[in-house]
């Protein structure tokens, strides 16, 4: 079985100018050991999809209004609020992007991995501190027990990091989302952080969901590579035919606006305009008016997601076109 | 740690906090000692009626138109005076919290409701408030404690209100979330540490004014005529204003110092908490 896996998840904001569907039929799945790197510009639904995931759409105006997202083949959508609550930050734990701001600023780091602790497991406060000093060397703080009652604010972008990181997977979670976990951090922290990561996620054969829009970090980290745009799943594949073989015009722009460190005085290709507000879709395929292989097939119809040698999926109608990218 | 001794540091530059914090931490004393200085009932006539401070080496602090010592009588005075003002303190911040944390972590219509209900509490003048509850209830010490501190939460209700507004919105409120906490556990172990500060500030300037309101009905005669408060005090002695003015003059005079003590400490409280005027 695998550990999680999403199907034909979509949500939807109830306003009063209608419905807007923001996420559309999106399907991904993950295993013990993996990591699925999600990625998109902003507002392509990718924090969206980690929050449906854990059912924690704002509703209203938010509301998840179909999919089956199945953890361990139980279904998270079906569950009752309060056995949903049993499952976050137990099996299902994620991590933000602001180390910063996530942490409480009136409890020291100890307590609030030891209250994390508390709350999904019955054992007893100096159990669970000793857990989280545990915790601490485990994400290589230095001088763990001197740390332990330090408040966020003493510690540094990256400690934080740390910490968060130490009380997401304090409970041992099956799935680990990380939503853009290094994005505010500085370059050289952020490789850590991602060692760190992918070494714990190794250790606990955790499955992890990565997102980011940063494909440098895709290539260090994920296994597989999930395109978003506009809501929508546009390409799947395994990271290494991801980078030497895109097929959707989406995922080749964005590769084509990395800049290329050996190259210098490059010019940049960039892909024109920005993602559609909710309620400017366009009809088609909603990359439609920034692509240029768009033809008239793609106004009207959605293109469906269609199979490409076994893993890699794509959803665009012109599929065979390659991208020269260098 | 460093924490803490940062909060002593900046307490400790404010001089004048720092004077009425040790006369607050005197005046209790006194209070908790008073069975010890003055054994027997403060009401019981002890001497001469009408002895004017300073004269009568036995009553420093002469005695009142009964012949009862009024040291006597503000030293046990100040144990009724403080415990109402702090019991009274905590019947509001009880109430005040459960309100404000209601309305601001829940908003919608629980906001409404309840905010609705508390604007109309704050519309009665809180001391008449608390006039009529004490007349209903019948005066008892702990009853004129509640009746005071029931007249006095909506400001409280208000700042907490808007702490949790604010701080609902926080992320790690949604990481509290995420990581399975319930609402009640978020509301207790989250948001409302975070939003003490401005609530302990508070809390200093409404004990100097459940003083002031119990020092008020007393005056009135809406307390306990067997027990002696300052207010009490001044309230039989308003009869020999013109004569003997010292008897009400004495507790006035007690009562002045108390409350401009516990707000000096306020304003102590209030810089060594707030991080903006750290450096002022």
């Amino acid at each position: 079985m695998v550990t999680l896996e999403v199907k034909g998840l979509r949500t939807s904001f109830f306003t009063s100018s209608g419905v807007l569907p923001a996420l559309v039929d999106v399907d991904l799945s993950v295993d013990a050991g993996e990591t699925l790197a999600v990625v998109g510009e902003s507002g392509s639904g990718k924090s969206l999809t980690a929050l449906s995931l854990m059912r924690l759409i704002t509703d209203p105006p938010g509301r998840i209004v179909g999919g089956q997202v199945l953890l361990e083949g139980i279904d998270l959508l079906a569950l009752p609020e309060k056995e949903m609550r049993a499952v976050r930050g137990n099996r299902m734990s994620m991590i933000f992007q602001e180390p910063m701001t996530c942490l409480n600023p009136v409890i020291t780091i100890g307590d609030q991995i030891a209250e994390a602790l508390l709350m999904h497991r019955p054992i007893s406060r100096r159990a669970a501190r000793a857990r989280a000093l545990e915790m601490l060397d485990r994400v290589r703080i230095p001088d763990p027990h001197r740390r332990l009652d330090d408040y966020p604010h003493q510690l540094s972008g990256g400690m934080r990091q740390r910490v968060m990181i130490a009380m997401a997977i304090a409970l041992e979670p099956r799935v680990l989302i990380a939503d853009e976990p290094t994005t505010a951090l500085d370059v050289s922290i952020q490789s850590q952080i991602l060692e760190l990561l992918s070494t714990l996620q190794k250790e606990e054969r955790m499955a992890m969901i990565f997102i980011t829009h940063d494909l440098g970090v895709v290539a260090e980290i994920a296994d597989r590579v999930m395109v978003m745009y506009s809501g929508r799943t546009v390409e799947q594949a395994p990271v290494e035919t991801i980078f030497d073989d895109p097929r959707h015009p989406y995922t080749q722009g964005l590769l084509g606006s990395i800049p290329d460190p050996l190259r210098r005085r490059q010019r940049l290709s960039e892909i024109p305009g920005t993602v559609p507000l909710l309620n400017g879709r366009p009809s088609g395929c909603s990359f439609g008016p920034r692509c240029s292989l768009v033809s008239d097939l793609c106004r009207v119809q959605v293109p469906p997601l269609i199979t490409i040698r076994g893993v890699h999926v794509v959803a665009c109608v012109h599929s065979n076109h390659r991208a020269d990218l260098l | 740690m460093a924490k803490q001794n940062d909060f002593y540091r900046r307490f400790s530059r404010n001089w004048s906090g720092l004077v009425g914090l040790v006369f607050l931490i005197l005046l209790t004393a006194v209070a908790l000692a008073a069975d010890k200085l003055y054994p027997g009932s403060p009401l019981q006539m002890v001497g001469q009626p009408m002895i004017w401070p300073f004269s009568d080496a036995a009553f420093p602090l002469g005695t009142d138109r009964l012949g009862r010592d009024l040291a006597a009588q503000l030293a046990h005075g100040a144990r009724i005076s403080l415990m109402i003002g702090l019991s009274a303190t905590v019947f509001a911040l009880l109430l005040g919290l459960l309100v404000g944390s209601l309305a601001g972590y829940f908003r919608g219509w629980v906001d409404s409701i309840v905010m609705r209900f508390c604007d109309l509490v704050a519309t009665v003048p809180p001391f008449l408030l608390a006039l009529v509850i004490v007349a209903v209830l019948g005066p008892s010490t702990l009853k004129v404690a509640l009746a005071i501190g029931v007249s006095s939460w909506p400001p409280i209700a208000r700042i907490v209100r808007a702490e949790c507004l604010a701080l609902r919105e926080r992320e790690f409120v949604l990481a509290a979330v995420t990581a399975g906490m319930s609402d009640l556990r978020i509301v207790l172990t989250q948001v409302l540490p975070n939003a003490m500060t401005p609530v302990i500030v508070m809390s200093s300037i409404l004990v100097a004014s459940a003083i002031l309101n119990e020092s008020s009905l007393a005056f009135l005669g809406f307390t306990d005529p067997n027990t002696v408060s300052w207010g009490i005090v001044i309230g039989n002695g308003k009869s020999e204003l013109r004569t003997a003015w010292y008897i009400v003059m004495l507790p006035g005079f007690v009562i002045l110092l108390t409350v401009l003590a516990l707000n000096q400490v306020n304003d102590a409280l209030n810089d060594a908490l707030n991080p903006q005027l750290k450096d002022r």
